[in-house]
């Protein structure tokens, strides 16, 4: 697991009491939320270069996406995980030395915003076509079952747009075969970008697909953090017991562009009025006052620590260099010797002699000819 | 297929995935260019996947049970691509492609289950990224890899009778390309040839030649040439099948032509 970010108390995971659980979640969904419109405002001020994609709407269910994974399981969130993100372990520098263009990121530059990952701690790097990371979550998990280890589980996430893909169809079917220990998580925003449900499939609901696949599916009110927590934490519980693969169908409403150079017009305001369009962190935030689980004042310095913890990571970022193109490796391949010959043929390139390159290769009678010393393209 | 093997792959495996036919990893591309090609560039953590890919034309195997797709995976970042013509190559390669930390393109040619034996199996091989000279000569070099390679040589030994003598150089792998041995092969004879199975628009033997002008342009004693299948999908009939790739009788025209130059 991931070193996390820092907060008040210790997680205490899973096990927590329900109440002190829903506790947990919404600090994770507040510094999400917080992190993101920080994010947001970098970017209206010219200061992040790239798409920014943000969850707002999204934080209860992508919070209860990381909570009850351990260490050992695998997470494959999308472009609207951040609070799943976090509360997996991922930390407050890596996603503003991304988003930055630090080149002491995960990514060093190469790669940006919600790409980033870290596979070595079993956090996937999506790339962006839709419904790819599903599979590869299955291959993660097959590695895991061929080596013997015991008691993981993957969560792979996905929206209701890239549902529809053959990618996701051809993942989810060798889930179900293979028996792998995953939950899919499906959030259904209602909208691929500017694509409407009516739109994107004709079926009554998406989750009566789980048993085609061989799953066994869950709806649940992505609005609603104590759902979330139950119907998620139930399939990765479920799926970690070893039952079938768990497709869990999420409704809410996108509060937000697709990416922030959106201003969403298409969104109508008869779906604005749904009850899946509420801000699932107000809605938190008002069973927390009305069950009386925090006073207000502990509320307003959660609120803080979560405002501190993003501007210590973004001020660090900033002030950090950005990778050159100078400076860069500019072999797409790890494989040492490889390298080693690539470097070695650089180094022949100045000295090469067309005798030397003869007597390597043939013992047949030659013609002299002088090779030339300009640098040969790289071996690779 | 490939993203399952992907996923095992950064879990610490060394997965084989094994294509019916190269044609159908077309299916593939996504996740062999866009997740196992970049992830080492974006993670740095390798991705060590061999993809098989049983490649080349067979009599009646038609359009979709025919294509050499190595042009395809050169020309994206991250993977290497290995296309054996012997059967010691194919041996010693496939074992060195599981042991190799990244995305392997694997393009065995069927020529060599059908056709081609080998006595004993080797305990060692040339690493990838060597060309071999498969056959010396000093009056023109031809460039090949895969099954076109005994194509090739067929043609030099036809040419002896006729005066020439052929050098032959078989690539081994495609990326890493060894431009090197090239260069020097076309140091000592002076005439080019590139020869490969895989459609004429870009590709392998296009790359070859684009090396060799810029690189070796004063080795030259004629323009290089190059012979590749034709720019329509893959017959059916054995008639069109083997009009439509090179083969010996169009080389040796080729080469004949060069030669006279
Ligand atoms: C295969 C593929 N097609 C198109 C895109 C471009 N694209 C990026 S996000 C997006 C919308 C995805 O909608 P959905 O899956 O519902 O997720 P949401 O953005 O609503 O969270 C599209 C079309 C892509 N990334 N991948
Ligand atoms: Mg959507």
């Amino acid at each position: 697991m991931l070193e996390t970010a820092t907060r008040g108390k210790k997680s205490t995971r899973s096990k927590a009491a329900p109440h002190e659980r829903f506790l947990e979640a919404f600090r994770w969904m507040l510094l999400a939320r917080t992190l993101e419109e920080k994010l947001v405002s970098l970017y209206r001020g010219g200061l992040i270069t790239g798409g920014v994609y943000i969850g707002k709407g999204q934080e209860a269910v992508s919070v209860a996406c990381g909570l009850f994974l351990q260490k050992g399981d695998i997470l494959a969130p999308l472009i609207r995980d951040q609070a799943g993100r976090s509360a997996f372990g991922e930390p407050l520098l890596d996603v503003t030395r991304t988003y930055l263009g630090s080149r002491q990121g995960p990514m060093r530059g190469r790669d940006g915003n919600i790409h980033r990952g870290r596979p070595r701690d079993n956090q996937l790097a999506m790339i962006s076509h839709l419904g790819a990371m599903v599979s590869v979550t299955v291959g993660a998990l097959m590695a895991k079952r061929f080596r013997g280890e015991k008691n993981f589980v993957g969560l792979s996430c996905i929206g209701e747009g890239g549902m529809q893909t053959g990618a996701f169809h051809e993942g989810m079917n060798i889930a179900a075969v293979e028996q792998v220990p995953l939950v899919v998580v499906a959030t259904n925003n209602h909208y691929a970008y500017s694509t409407p449900n009516d739109r994107e499939f004709a079926c009554d609901d998406l989750v009566d697909r789980a048993i085609a696949y061989g799953f066994e599916g869950y709806s649940v009110d992505g609005t609603d953090l104590a759902k979330c927590l139950d119907v998620i934490g139930g399939a990765v519980k479920r799926a970690r017991a070893g039952r079938p693969p768990q497709l869990v169908v999420a409704s809410i409403l996108r509060l937000s562009g697709h990416g922030e150079h959106d201003d969403a017009t298409y969104v109508t305001d008869e779906i604005k009025r749904e009850p899946f369009a509420r801000d699932c962190v107000k809605v938190a935030e008002q069973a927390i006052v009305d069950l009386n689980l925090a006073d207000a004042e502990t509320l307003t310095e959660w609120r803080r620590d979560a405002a501190a913890q993003v501007d210590q990571a973004i001020s660090t970022a900033q002030k950090e260099a950005a990778p050159e193109g100078d400076e860069e490796d500019w072999c797409a391949i790890s494989t040492r010797d490889m390298r080693r010959r690539r470097s070695c043929s650089a180094m022949t390139n100045a000295f090469l002699s067309t005798d030397k390159m003869l007597a390597e290769h043939s013992a047949a009678p030659l013609r002299q000819r002088k090779v030339s010393r300009r640098n040969f393209p790289d071996a690779c | 297929m490939v993203g399952t093997a992907i996923g095992a792959a950064i879990n610490g495996m060394r997965p084989i995935v094994e294509m019916q036919f190269a044609d159908f990893s077309s299916t593939a591309l996504n996740q062999i260019l866009n997740n196992a090609g970049t992830h080492y560039w974006r993670t740095n953590v390798s991705v060590p996947i061999t993809v098989r890919l049983p490649s080349g034309g067979t009599k009646g195997s038609g359009p979709f049970h025919s294509q050499s797709m190595e042009s395809i995976y050169a020309h994206y970042p991250g993977l290497i691509v290995m296309t054996p013509a012997t059967v010691e190559d194919a041996y010693t390669m496939l074992i060195e492609a599981v042991g190799i930390d990244d995305p392997v393109v694997y393009c065995e040619h069927k020529y060599l289950y059908y056709h081609l034996k080998a006595d004993n199996l080797p305990t060692e091989g040339l690493p990838t990224g060597r060309a071999r000279i498969a056959r010396e000569g000093r009056d023109l070099t031809i460039v090949t890899y895969s099954a076109m390679l005994h194509e090739a040589l067929a043609v030099a030994e036809q040419l002896v009778n006729e005066g020439f003598e052929i050098e032959v150089v078989d690539l081994r792998s495609v990326k890493p390309l060894d431009t090197n041995t090239v260069l020097a092969s076309v140091a000592r004879t002076g005439r080019l040839l590139c020869v490969g199975e895989s459609f004429p628009w870009g590709g392998a033997t296009a790359e070859i030649i684009a090396r060799v002008t810029a690189e070796g342009f004063h080795l030259l004693d004629a323009a290089p040439q190059r012979l590749n299948a034709k720019d329509t999908p893959i017959p059916y009939h054995p008639n069109l099948w083997s009009a439509h790739r090179p083969n010996a009788k169009e080389i040796a025209r080729k080469a004949r032509a060069l030669l006279r130059e």
